[in-house]
């Protein structure tokens, strides 16, 4: 009789894509992402387990392993983001894994200029040589709390709350603006 | 006047604009005051106070005459300094401070009544009657003083904020900075060269100096080629550097686009910088003295370096027979410069007895002016010599007293400059801001080639801290004269002599203020309002402590300098909140629900940053409460749906999680057990109430918290802070998992039903009694489920993964409403728990204890918790304390008001008889009336009471019979039927 089905929607659904002059802004579908905390003395095995099961180690503060569609993003103390691949079972023997896919808008920031849009928002230092490809912080963006990763020479990952999708896009908006707007 | 082969401007640009209406012709790269004085205006502006008619005095950001008002409409833009103000095509300028009009201006009447207004004429004349202060005296003062205004609408303009890091951070582009830059960028460092003019280059672009052998202003296109092909070098040019603050930050305001008339769609008109530098140059330059004598503000009395820089860089002679006046050598130097470019130098005062002559034009030496003429415009000056006074026809007046190094930027982190006897003049303190290195005219190096050393030195310790190598260049060749400077502050002499010309503050002011025992320099300052206008007393601070320390017969550097504090140059408010106007003044928080409860018109209520449905508004439904007591009916009678996904949720794993909820809870959650829910209360240190909410056990070592909506944050802070701070031997993992789940409230006696239509195994009574919990698949989607109630009714919470919300949401309604039921907002919410009795935050408002909400029992004896034995302090468990009741009205108001007090019936209703407050009120639609909850002396014990409730803000008075807080349902029978 049932004939109601769960439609899925994404966080960023009828927000993005956007381009404003050489910068563009679009939705990142993550695949699945866990937060992973080590119960107490088994970071080191939690690492090995990762090593094998996902072929990345668990990343130091403030940087990410792996690549793109797989990546391991350190998330604060003792807390990383497994973005990708459904975490191993072999994990949960040394880690809290707890479903994070639905919580995290995740939108890829990419072009000339987007380090400058990202300076009007994100009070870090992103310049290329204090911020490589596989860094990542967690900061503000402008007044939300977000996680950014460099991904790629002109490419940052950037993770806000589901719920402060539209914020996010009308944050990166106005900065995308002014950035073109400068030429 | 324009003089022909002069100055930096593109003459092949001419540019039209307008000042006051009229019409004005200029080029190319003048500011609004260069284009003004080539076409002859000098009248710009009137005193603050006074009305005087006022020219300009500066050629820099220091002006503090010739203040103007651009643009017309919303994006108005007042006193902006006619200095800095870049001319643009169609550029529209207007003069502020007068009616009606510039040159003829009322208020100039003002001047006439100068003997009774001087220093505290406010204070003393305006105290009596005293109601008049506020009603007649302030609103007269305030419109007859003052400076332009804001449109009064909302600004149109867009502002922009943004970051910047750099390992030195050079602060002005003048011969030292452009030395320091270039030093540091040729090493490799990350620079960032910031200077407030449009062109960089300084004081080379004003004079007439030689470096290397080329003109200034040549050498200076060529280091910033330079330094433009560089990529680890950024060049901001109308950047104002304007606080130093801590840990290498600095503020910094660029103009980004004042100098235009096109302002693309979306383009900043500022940016407000925040830049943090590893090290820092200052080089700032200096800023020339004033001298006072009588009547030094006509119009056409300038400061000798803006005369020369008018000349020089903007190709203006700013008079056809010019007078200079000072005490150093510049007067020499102006007096070259005009006679170069053929303009009539009809004399120079020294005020040095034993400075040089010159047979090109005549030199007073051991003069001084001491008056002028000319209301609207200098006529003539009279010069003052041991051999008696004579009047000299001049129509510019070039002066100088010296030059004050522009120190302030080292002494925003509370840093005091030092006093130079050889220079007459504060110098920078050295070490006073961390990691800042000073060099060039803002250190007291007056000579180019001094300028040149310094940028060189202080860039190249800079470089050394930084751990950079590089070879020292070489100095440019360029002069290196000597300062010669003898004292001259003001001219004795009667009349006013003004010292601060943006509040029109005279000597005479500061004398007055000493005689009147306002000695110090900082009472000096506020008696006198000396330094406190837009300028901030650039142009008048050191000269003024120099009269007042002469007037107290003190040393200078121990009268001592005012507090300089950021921002070095006018900040709109507008850039410092670039970005947080509107809905940008905090992140929007959207519910999976939040498109669909627009749509059906529900008006949103902000919860935190969370927006929530109040009421869901039905057609023929004209108030929120017709709509409010319908969904309360409907919750009641068959179901109700309301989204509860912004309550707080942690996921709690570990060996030691059990341990932790004991430890972070008034009651026990170890014994809980798997698949089961317990409501929950968290105490804060202090013992009083933090928060509420439930938890579930989903595993052996895994629980689910929730926490209210507003507190989740400050729960997740606290539990963070347990964690790592009280407990870390514990083995506890928290994750917010608040925004990866959807969940929705399925209340009343049909929510069964409802759920029942989407769960995958319809639910039964002895597999999900009351306060049971687990997974269920939703439509093929896994999700969770928790027969909890905050309504009373028999009701549920399901929650799917965020991604799933808006189309469960959906279902949901759509199957509520097939069963005669619907959507519930907030209002109903709120009114389905007071009829409960149930809290939130209007009771657990962060003064009510355990015991004051009655639920002092819940503080579990068999084991300690936070808060607990803070909780046990005698004041918070004695007799009379206000406690947790509910409150019917039986009089003949039937009116309850939260925030209204109470009193025993008989007692007057004034503070000393106060029994309690009222915190949460609502009209129960199931009982018929209005119901309270309220804090009452003893509350639990008078239950059946009558009390008397008065809101004397409201001045309502009603009779209430104080109830148990549970109004509906004692028993709890439909929660479990």
């Amino acid at each position: 009789m049932c004939v109601d089905k769960l439609n899925a929607q994404t966080p960023c659904d009828g927000l993005l894509p956007l381009t404003i002059g050489t910068v563009s802004v679009t939705e990142v579908d993550p695949g699945a992402i866990h937060a992973v905390s080590a119960f107490q003395g088994q970071a080191k095995s939690l690492s090995e387990a990762m090593k094998a099961a996902h072929g990345m180690a668990l990343p130091a503060p403030n940087r990410a392993t792996g690549k793109s569609g797989a990546r391991a993003v350190w998330f604060g103390p003792g807390q990383t983001m497994l973005i990708g691949p459904a975490p191993d079972p072999s994990l949960s023997a040394y880690a809290a894994v707890v479903d994070q896919s639905d919580a995290w808008a995740v939108v890829r920031l990419e072009g000339d200029g987007a380090e400058d849009v990202l300076a009007r928002l994100v009070p870090v230092d992103l310049r290329p040589q204090n911020f490589k490809r596989g860094y990542t912080a967690r900061t503000l963006l402008f007044h939300m709390t977000a996680s950014i990763t460099r991904v790629g020479e002109k490419a940052f990952q950037i993770m806000v709350f589901r719920s402060m999708a539209t914020s996010l896009v009308n944050d990166l908006q106005r900065a995308m603006e002014g950035v073109a707007a400068r030429g | 006047m324009r003089v022909a082969g002069r100055g930096l401007i593109d003459r092949g640009t001419p540019v039209e604009f307008s000042f006051d209406g009229i019409r004005y012709s200029g080029f190319q790269g003048d500011t609004l005051a260069s284009a003004l004085l080539a076409n002859g205006v000098r009248l710009m502006g009137r005193s603050f106070k006074y009305h005087r008619p006022r020219g300009v005095l500066t050629a820099g950001s220091e002006e503090p005459n010739a203040l103007v008002t651009i643009g017309r409409g919303a994006a108005q833009d007042p006193n902006v300094r006619a200095t800095m103000q870049e001319i643009y095509p169609g550029l529209e300028a207007r003069s502020q401070n007068r009616w009606p009009s510039l040159n003829f201006d009322v208020m100039a009447m003002n001047d006439l009544a100068a003997p009774f207004l001087g220093a505290g004429f406010y204070y003393k004349t305006f105290m009596w009657p005293r109601s008049f202060w506020e009603k007649l005296y302030e609103p007269m003062i305030r419109r007859a003083a003052g400076l332009g205004a804001l449109s009064g609408q909302a600004n149109t303009d867009r502002y922009e904020s943004a970051y910047a890091f750099c390992d030195l951070l050079v602060i002005g582009a003048g011969p030292a900075g452009l030395m320091a830059a270039l030093t540091a960028g040729r090493a490799g460092a990350d620079v960032i060269l910031a200077d407030e003019s449009n062109q960089m280059g300084g004081r080379l672009l004003a004079e007439t100096l030689e470096v290397d052998g080329k003109p200034g202003h040549v050498w200076a296109d060529e280091v910033l080629a330079e330094l433009r092909a560089m990529d680890n070098v950024r060049l901001m040019t109308r950047t104002t550097v304007a606080g130093a603050y801590d840990q290498g930050t600095f503020a910094a305001l660029e103009r980004v686009l004042h100098h235009t008339g096109d302002r693309p769609a979306g383009a900043p008109l500022e940016t407000y910088w925040r830049i943090a530098a590893r090290r820092s140059v200052l080089a700032a330059g200096a800023l020339e003295r004033p001298v006072a004598f009588r009547n030094n503000d006509r119009p056409g009395i300038m400061t000798a370096g803006a005369v020369r820089a008018y000349l020089n860089r903007w190709g203006v002679a700013t008079g056809r027979s010019v007078t200079i006046f000072g005490n150093t050598d510049d007067i020499h130097r102006t007096a070259r410069d005009l006679l170069a470019a053929g303009v009539h130098v009809a004399a120079v005062i020294d005020s040095r007895h034993d400075g040089p002559v010159s047979t090109d034009y005549p030199v007073l030496r051991g003069a001084q002016v001491c008056g002028s003429s000319g209301r609207k415009g200098l006529e003539s000056i009279t010069v003052r010599r041991a051999s008696g006074e004579e009047r000299i026809q001049t129509d510019c007046l070039a002066m100088t007293g010296g030059w004050n190094p522009s120190v302030h930027l080292t002494c925003h982190m509370n840093g005091r400059p030092t006093w130079r006897r050889d220079i007459a003049a504060f110098v920078p303190t050295p070490g006073a801001v961390p990691g800042m290195r000073t060099a060039g005219a803002c250190n007291g190096a007056f000579s180019t080639a001094a300028c040149l050393r310094e940028g060189i030195s202080a860039a190249t310790e800079a470089l050394s801290d930084l751990g950079l190598k590089a070879p020292k260049p070489e100095p440019p060749q360029a002069e290196d004269q000597p300062y010669e400077i003898a004292q001259l502050w003001a001219v004795p002499g009667k009349g006013r002599a003004w010292l601060d010309f943006q509040n029109d503050v005279t000597v005479k002011d500061v004398k007055q203020a000493a005689t009147e025992n306002f000695r110090s320099v900082e009472h000096m300052k506020r008696y006198t309002t000396q330094g406190m206008a837009t300028d901030q007393g650039k142009n008048s601070n050191v000269a003024a402590l120099a009269i007042l320390a002469d007037a107290t017969g003190r040393a200078i550097p121990e009268t001592g300098t005012t507090t300089f504090r950021p921002p070095y140059a006018p900040i709109a408010i507008a850039a410092l909140g670039a970005g947080a106007e509107g809905a940008g003044f905090k992140p929007q928080r959207f519910t999976a629900s939040h498109k669909a409860s627009v749509a059906r018109g529900a008006p949103m209520v902000e919860a935190g940053l969370w927006y929530r449905p109040s009421y869901f508004p039905q057609p023929g439904e004209t108030t929120w409460r017709q709509s409010c007591d319908r969904e309360v009916q409907m919750v009641r009678s068959a179901v109700g749906v309301c989204d509860v996904s912004t309550l707080g949720k942690i996921d709690i794993q570990g060996r030691d999680a059990a341990q932790f909820l004991d430890f972070v809870y008034t009651n026990t959650f170890s014994t809980l057990k798997v698949g089961r829910v317990r409501y929950g209360l968290m105490l804060r240190e202090d013992g009083f109430v933090m928060d509420d909410g439930t938890t579930a056990r989903l595993g052996d070592s895994h629980f689910l918290m929730t926490t209210t909506t507003a507190a989740a944050g400050d729960v997740m802070k606290h539990l963070e802070f347990v964690r790592q701070g009280l407990r870390p031997d514990w083995d506890v993992s928290l994750v917010s998992v608040t925004e990866q789940w959807a969940q929705f409230a399925v209340a009343g006696p049909k929510s069964r039903e409802v759920l029942n239509g989407v769960l995958d195994t319809p639910l039964d009574d002895a597999a999900w009694p009351f306060m049971a919990c687990g997974p269920v698949s939703v439509l093929g989607v896994p999700g969770r489920l928790f027969r909890i109630s905050f309504s009373g009714e028999h009701a549920y919470e399901i929650a799917v993964p965020a991604r799933y919300g808006a189309s469960l949401f959906d279902i949901l309604t759509r199957r509520a409403e097939a069963l005669g039921g619907g959507l519930y907002g907030m209002e109903a919410l709120n009114v389905l728990r007071i009829e409960k009795g149930f809290i939130t935050h209007a009771e657990i408002h962060g003064r009510t204890t355990a015991y004051d909400i009655g639920m002092g029992r819940m503080v579990s004896q068999k084991k300690d918790c936070i808060g607990k034995i803070m909780s046990e302090r005698p004041g918070l468990e004695e007799p009379g304390r206000e406690r947790l009741v509910g409150l019917k009205p039986i009089g003949e108001s039937r009116q309850l008001l939260a925030g209204a007090h109470l009193y025993n019936e008989e007692d007057a209703p004034v503070r000393t008889n106060d029994q309690g407050y009222v915190t949460s009120v609502c009209y129960s639609p199931t009982l018929g009336c209005m119901l309270g909850l309220a804090f009452l002396a003893d509350g639990p014990d008078r239950h059946g009471e009558i009390v008397k409730m008065v809101d004397h803000l409201r001045g309502v008075t009603t009779l209430c019979e104080v109830t148990d807080p549970v109004f509906f349902d004692p028993e709890g029978e439909r929660v479990r039927g």
